[in-house]
């Protein structure tokens, strides 16, 4: 686990201890964020790790797949961790925040029901910073090809002499 | 091999743009041995460059220049800056095109004495009609190798055609089959057949699909009378003072400015470029654009009343296996004004993997709603509607010059709203196209909002009088003699039918004409 491994030398508990601040899919250190089962672990090297972790969380919430793991999304929104966009992103998730605790929340991450989440990010539909990551994300989640086995989608089959041969009229339950 | 024509030499016609007018009309001309030189303002990209990847495709082949819309129309929202989906490259739209490949109906070309008069539409009747049309519809099918046309065979149905089918079939529609398709069922003028890859909308990497890209750009080429010029935007046309067409202005692949004279000027840029060009080769003597006597050139834009139906099953589909367009029903087609419009639509299969069905399916959409659709990809099936729209004036392509391209000229913005007519339409369509899916036993349905524009037309029109339309019945324009336009925007209305078959039918009738006008010195 990249947590036991913490370039700034926190110990495990201090780690647990943001964690559970972040919301309990992640465990956050200085610099990096890391899925608590250890699938996966990122280096961060503009936005704030609560922040990044807020990020991925809304883009679930955005376009929330039960079958589709957190790599995914993180994929999706590390593009925004750059010094060029830092300063946009982490402003956009101080409001998201505020929206939060003006619903008696202590952050985002800390609103429990996907519900709850929903109803706070319709409320701010309109604005830019919601509309940036959700367009984004249409392009940055769906489109990646590592994606699209986990909807049954089979991308491109030229290179495998297409369906000719392969199932093009294989529908049995009409 | 094609060899190139002088700037100075002005005998050749100049041809802009290279798709299914274009193209078609630069090859037909060259076949007559006249010289041409066809300006295209995208690359080249062969089957070899083709991409099955529906984002990757879509940065090497569409027209992503900017554009500016408006109206209530909303693709105005969703896609601001992309009124259409068609392509900037040697071909055109015939590399992105479907394929489907049929015949307006004879009603179609009168559609003011066949629809009468419909409050706030600018209908009128074409100066052609079926009769006179039909030796070239056969010329074109013979060209395109539509099947179920000429004694070729239908192509398979694939497994989003055979839900299709089957829900239509058990709403007693009739007119129900794989449709009169440009891909080939058997191999048929050097091409092979149709190997079921889908991605037909990314360019067929088999060449089973007729694009001119493949067939007439180098056929034409061939004969040493054409001269395609790629990556070449052409600025403006030139006239004297006598009122003629002397030439074009360009910028060529290194961004620098030419000029090359011309006899004859033919404008196939398609609905938004073409009138775009025309307004912006204004001059004192023409200070509304060249061509614009009766203020029709940009107006009377139509799209097509278009929609898609998708649908979701308890058991796997699969609907981007295949060709992506073979699956029509026409019942729907004929005029019927009991069903409260008038005009009618065909129904066609259609697909979208899962990037762009992501992007189209509900633009803007998010959340449960949306992500419980998408979880559903691989049962879904899916349809597109295609019905006649109503030509409106205000419906329009003018010049914004608040917003240039990168060569420094006015872009055109897209005016859009739908009428009553179109609306009607449109809601009795997903009206059908659900009920044909819950026949099958379509769990939850979705009447999807038309994506941006692939069928552009109608904002050169043909008319009888000059002073309805910019164009008379032979594309050639009513106020300058050789000057003519070769693409949709010479439609004087839509029909309901895919426009293709018909511009490339005009195009090869087109060329007909310039030639014996050019040989009696007419022109």
């Amino acid at each position: 686990m990249k947590t036991e491994n913490s370039p700034r030398g926190l110990t495990r508990r201090q780690l647990l201890a943001r964690a559970t601040a972040a919301g309990a899919a992640f465990v956050t250190g200085s610099g990096f964020l890391a899925a608590r089962d250890g699938a996966w672990a990122t280096e961060l090297s503009a936005l704030k790790p609560d922040s990044f972790a807020t990020l991925v969380q809304m883009a679930r919430d955005i376009y929330p797949h039960d079958h589709v793991g957190d790599e995914y999304y993180v994929i999706a929104v590390k593009g925004y961790d750059t010094p060029d966009l830092a300063e946009d992103i982490e402003a956009g998730i101080e409001a998201l925040n505020g929206a939060a605790q003006g619903r008696g929340h202590a952050s985002y991450l800390a609103i429990g029901w996907e519900r709850d989440r929903a109803d706070l990010l319709r409320s701010m539909e309109d604005s830019p910073f919601f509309q940036r990551i959700r367009g984004g994300l249409v392009t940055g989640f769906y489109n990646q090809k590592a994606v699209w086995p986990l909807f049954g989608y089979e991308g491109a089959s030229y290179e495998l002499g297409g369906y000719i041969d392969r199932g093009f009229n294989d529908i049995n339950w009409l | 091999m094609a060899a190139p024509f002088d700037l100075n030499d002005d005998t050749v016609v100049v041809v802009i743009g290279t798709g299914a007018g274009g193209g078609v009309l630069a090859n037909e001309l060259a076949q007559k041995g006249v010289s041409v030189v066809a300006l295209e303002a995208g690359g080249r990209y062969l089957p070899d460059d083709y991409v099955n990847d529906e984002w990757e495709s879509f940065g090497q082949l569409a027209w992503v220049d900017p554009r500016t819309t408006s109206g209530d129309w909303r693709v105005a929202k969703d896609f601001s800056g992309l009124p259409a989906w068609i392509v900037k490259a040697v071909g055109g739209t015939t590399v992105h095109w479907a394929g489907a490949s049929i015949r307006f109906q004879p009603h179609e070309w009168k559609a003011k004495t066949s629809y009468g008069n419909v409050q706030g539409a600018n209908l009128l009747d074409w100066p052609l009609d079926a009769e006179e049309m039909d030796p070239w519809y056969t010329l074109a099918e013979t060209k395109l190798g539509v099947t179920r046309t000429g004694g070729r065979a239908g192509l398979p149905g694939n497994n989003n055609y055979l839900v299709f089918e089957k829900g239509a079939k058990a709403l007693g529609y009739k007119e129900v089959h794989t449709g009169r398709m440009a891909i080939n069922s058997d191999d048929y003028d050097e091409r092979i057949s149709c190997q079921q890859t889908g991605f037909c909308f990314q360019g067929c990497k088999w060449g089973a699909k007729w694009s001119a890209a493949y067939t007439d750009i180098p056929r034409g080429e061939a004969t040493g009378n054409l001269e395609v010029r790629d990556h070449a935007h052409v600025a403006r046309i030139l006239h004297d003072d006598t009122g003629k067409v002397t030439g074009v202005e360009y910028f060529d692949k290194d961004g620098n400015l030419q000029l090359q004279k011309a006899r004859v000027v033919c404008v196939a840029g398609n609905s938004f470029e073409s009138p775009r060009l025309l307004l912006n080769s204004a001059s004192s003597m023409f200070p509304d654009g060249l061509a614009n006597s009766s203020g029709q050139v940009g107006r009377n834009y139509m799209r097509h009343t278009t929609g898609s139906v998708y649908a979701i099953f308890d058991k796997p589909v699969k609907m981007w296996r295949g060709t992506t367009m073979a699956g029509i029903i026409q019942d729907e087609a004929r005029h019927d004004p009991s069903r409260g419009f008038v005009g009618g639509y065909e129904l066609e299969t259609l697909s979208l993997g899962l990037p762009f069905m992501a992007a189209f399916l509900d633009p803007g959409g998010w959340g449960r709603e949306f992500t419980s659709a998408l979880d559903g990809y691989e049962n879904m099936a899916g349809m597109w509607i295609v019905g006649e729209d109503m030509p409106q004036e205000t419906n329009r392509v003018t010049l914004n010059h608040d917003v240039k391209d990168k060569f420094g000229l006015p872009v055109a913005n897209v005016h859009f709203d739908d009428h009553p007519n179109d609306v009607a339409m449109r809601n009795h369509a997903y009206k059908q196209g659900i009920a044909i899916y819950e026949a099958v036993g379509a769990t939850r349905t979705f009447p999807t909002p038309p994506y941006p524009s692939t069928h552009n037309l109608g904002t050169n029109r043909m008319s009888e009088n000059p002073r309805d339309g910019v164009v008379n019945r032979w594309g050639q324009t009513h106020d300058i003699a050789n000057l003519f336009v070769s693409d949709g925007s010479q439609f004087t209305t839509g029909a309901a039918e895919n426009p293709t078959l018909t511009i490339v039918a005009l195009a090869i009738r087109q060329a007909d004409h310039i030639a014996r006008e050019m040989s009696t010195g007419n022109l």
